[in-house]
């Protein structure tokens, strides 16, 4: 199988505001690379600052990289083809009760990205709406409501919603998990794999929570100060971690687990 | 004799038109020393029993109790300024969101040398501001803050997240209080705070025998430094008893539920399989389900259930539940 999305010495730098000598350069990320294929989960962990926001907004198109290529399918994005982008590459945030528009329902949030990247009629959007409503666990009926009536979990279906509504190939989960309750995280989880295996999506999912990580990805790609420190199948960088960043955050792990026994 | 024992406690949301029995019943009793978490969903009225306990929900919320006692002092029959002053001088709390409960126009040092009483500091009033200041920086140095001089200058957004709680874990240390109930303490922070903000309360809970009452919505991340656990759900009690017998005995359908669906607890299951969930999800307070709350989404529920459950004990294991999962006969 051939890589889905490929990207290639990913770098990203800001430069501070200064005069000509003190010009300060900050390198967020520094040379990523990586690849993801089809039905596979690749993680992204590290510590704060360590570039991981960065490498998803950069990925999803809503910042540019400094230098370096990200391939869809072979295919080089270019930094304009947002039409081509947002179509293949969608996000979820974090808390999805600040990022749903609060004045429109949902038919309205939904309705918004098919009207911008699709040429269907009105009738074939609702249609459609209906259908991925399904998908996720909640009823066609449930598009006139608006997103106050809705429970935090239900909220992040709508959000997985507008992910898939467009038949894309890769979603980025940014600590997608993260806010949720135990019991509706464990749902959502059932969800993205079924929905996974049934749609042949490729998750970057970026998360602390090892247990999460451990239960949800093929791959696994450790960032520390912007740079990869580590990559490799979950379970063996798990088990036997080699970088000191990497042991460091395992560490946390363990004693976690550790307690329970 | 028990620090804190609290019997049915009812926390009750006064409206016009519809009153909200937001918590129902709720048992919970501290020994000294102790550390007790509660675990509980969004919505399962955690938060509003701390509130209860430090005395600081408003007068929209009725509160009442058959038994709340803390250290064998009714707490209820006091009138309410010496329940303050008990309350104030023994119970300290920290809040959720360290960067939001912090005063932004004020710095660190000021807030601090604030929560520090009079009856701390010895000599002349001249004598005093000096006092305080030391007494400040001894706090700082007590939560595991070297660079006192730097943090006692910086308002709140100078610092980061993990910062922020260590000083307000200062600020309730000031009165050197017997519990400490710390809501939600290493909410949104990373594994690495959360270690940090956690090993820190475990030392004070050892070093200086304070208890501690830990709220979480997690399991997973507080069965490493609990004694004994209390599980809620959506207001009403669910199961408390150790550490031990809630995550490997769990009696209750709703704990079961919890330990099998965190991930952690499931390292046995192979990477991408299903995990266990409950079906729907958490009632919001307008619509309760009457009897146990858990009923419409518990697997094994009955035609009982519409009606609350009675709490019953098997050697110190409460579980409040018609139908428990018992591993062994019930006895007694």
């Amino acid at each position: 199988m051939t890589e889905l999305l490929k990207v290639e010495g990913l770098t990203k730098s800001y430069q501070s505001k200064g005069f000509w000598f003190n010009k300060q350069q900050t390198t967020v990320l520094d040379s990523v690379s990586f690849a993801v294929k089809a039905h596979k989960t690749l993680a992204v962990i590290g510590k704060t600052g360590s570039g991981k926001s960065s490498l998803a907004k950069i990925l999803v198109g809503a910042e540019s990289a400094t230098s370096g290529q990200i391939f869809l399918n072979d295919q080089a994005l270019k930094a304009g083809s947002y039409q081509h982008r947002c179509q293949h590459i969608r996000m979820i945030f974090q808390d999805s009760g600040t990022t749903l528009n609060p004045s429109l329902t949902i038919h309205q949030l939904l309705d918004e990205p098919l009207k911008l990247n699709t040429p269907f009629d009105d009738k074939k959007r609702t249609e459609l709406i209906r259908q991925t409503l399904q998908k996720v666990g909640l009823l066609g009926d449930h598009m006139n409501f608006y997103p106050h009536m809705f429970s935090g979990g239900q909220k992040q279906r709508i959000s997985l919603a507008r992910a898939i509504i467009l038949q894309p190939q890769v979603i980025i989960l940014d600590e997608a998990l993260a806010s949720l309750d135990p019991s509706l995280r464990s749902q959502m989880i059932n969800l993205l794999l079924d929905l996974q295996q049934q749609m042949g999506l490729a998750y970057i999912l970026i998360s602390h929570n090892m247990g999460i990580i451990r239960h949800f990805s093929d791959d696994i790609m450790v960032l520390s100060d912007g740079k990869v420190v580590e990559t490799g199948k979950t379970l063996d960088v798990m088990t036997n971690p080699q970088h000191k960043v990497t042991q460091k955050l395992m560490m946390n792990q363990n004693f976690q687990i550790r307690g329970k026994k | 004799m028990n620090l804190l024992d609290i019997r049915n406690l009812s926390i009750e949301l006064i409206n016009d038109d519809q009153n909200i029995l937001a918590v129902d019943k709720v048992s919970l009793s501290m020994k000294e020393g102790e550390v007790r978490g509660v675990v509980g969903e969004s919505g399962s009225g955690k938060s509003l029993l701390a509130q209860a306990i430090v005395g600081v929900l408003n007068d929209k919320w009725h509160v009442h109790a058959d038994r709340f006692h803390w250290r064998g002092i009714d707490l209820l029959r006091l009138p309410m300024a010496e329940r303050k002053e008990i309350l104030s001088r023994d119970i300290a709390m920290i809040f959720q969101e360290p960067m939001a409960c912090l005063d932004p126009t004020t710095t660190i040092g000021e807030q601090l040398s604030e929560a520090i009483d009079d009856s701390h500091l010895t000599g002349f009033f001249w004598q005093r501001q000096k006092q305080r200041q030391t007494e400040a920086i001894k706090l700082l140095h007590k939560v595991g803050i070297k660079r006192h001089t730097a943090c006692i200058k910086s308002y709140p957004h100078q610092l980061t997240e993990a910062l922020c709680q260590r000083v307000m874990i200062a600020i309730a240390l000031a009165r050197k209080p017997i519990l400490l109930i710390a809501d939600e303490p290493t909410a949104a922070m990373e594994n690495t705070n959360q270690g940090q903000i956690f090993r820190l309360l475990a030392s004070l809970n050892q070093l200086k025998s304070m208890a501690i009452l830990l709220i979480s919505h997690d399991l997973e991340n507080i069965t490493h430094w609990t004694h004994t656990i209390t599980v809620m759900y959506s207001g009403q009690f669910v199961e408390a008893g150790t550490t031990d017998q809630i995550f490997k005995k769990a009696m209750h359908p709703y704990t079961q539920a919890l330990v099998d669906s965190s991930p952690l607890a499931n390292l046995h299951l192979p990477a991408k399989s299903r995990l266990m969930t409950l079906p729907g999800s958490i009632p919001i307070l307008q619509h309760l389900p009457i009897g146990c709350r858990l009923g419409p989404r518990c697997p094994r529920a009955q035609q009982d259930c519409v009606k609350s459950p009675a709490v019953s004990n098997f050697h110190g294991h409460k579980v409040s539940c018609h139908f428990p999962l018992l591993t062994k006969p019930k006895r007694g």
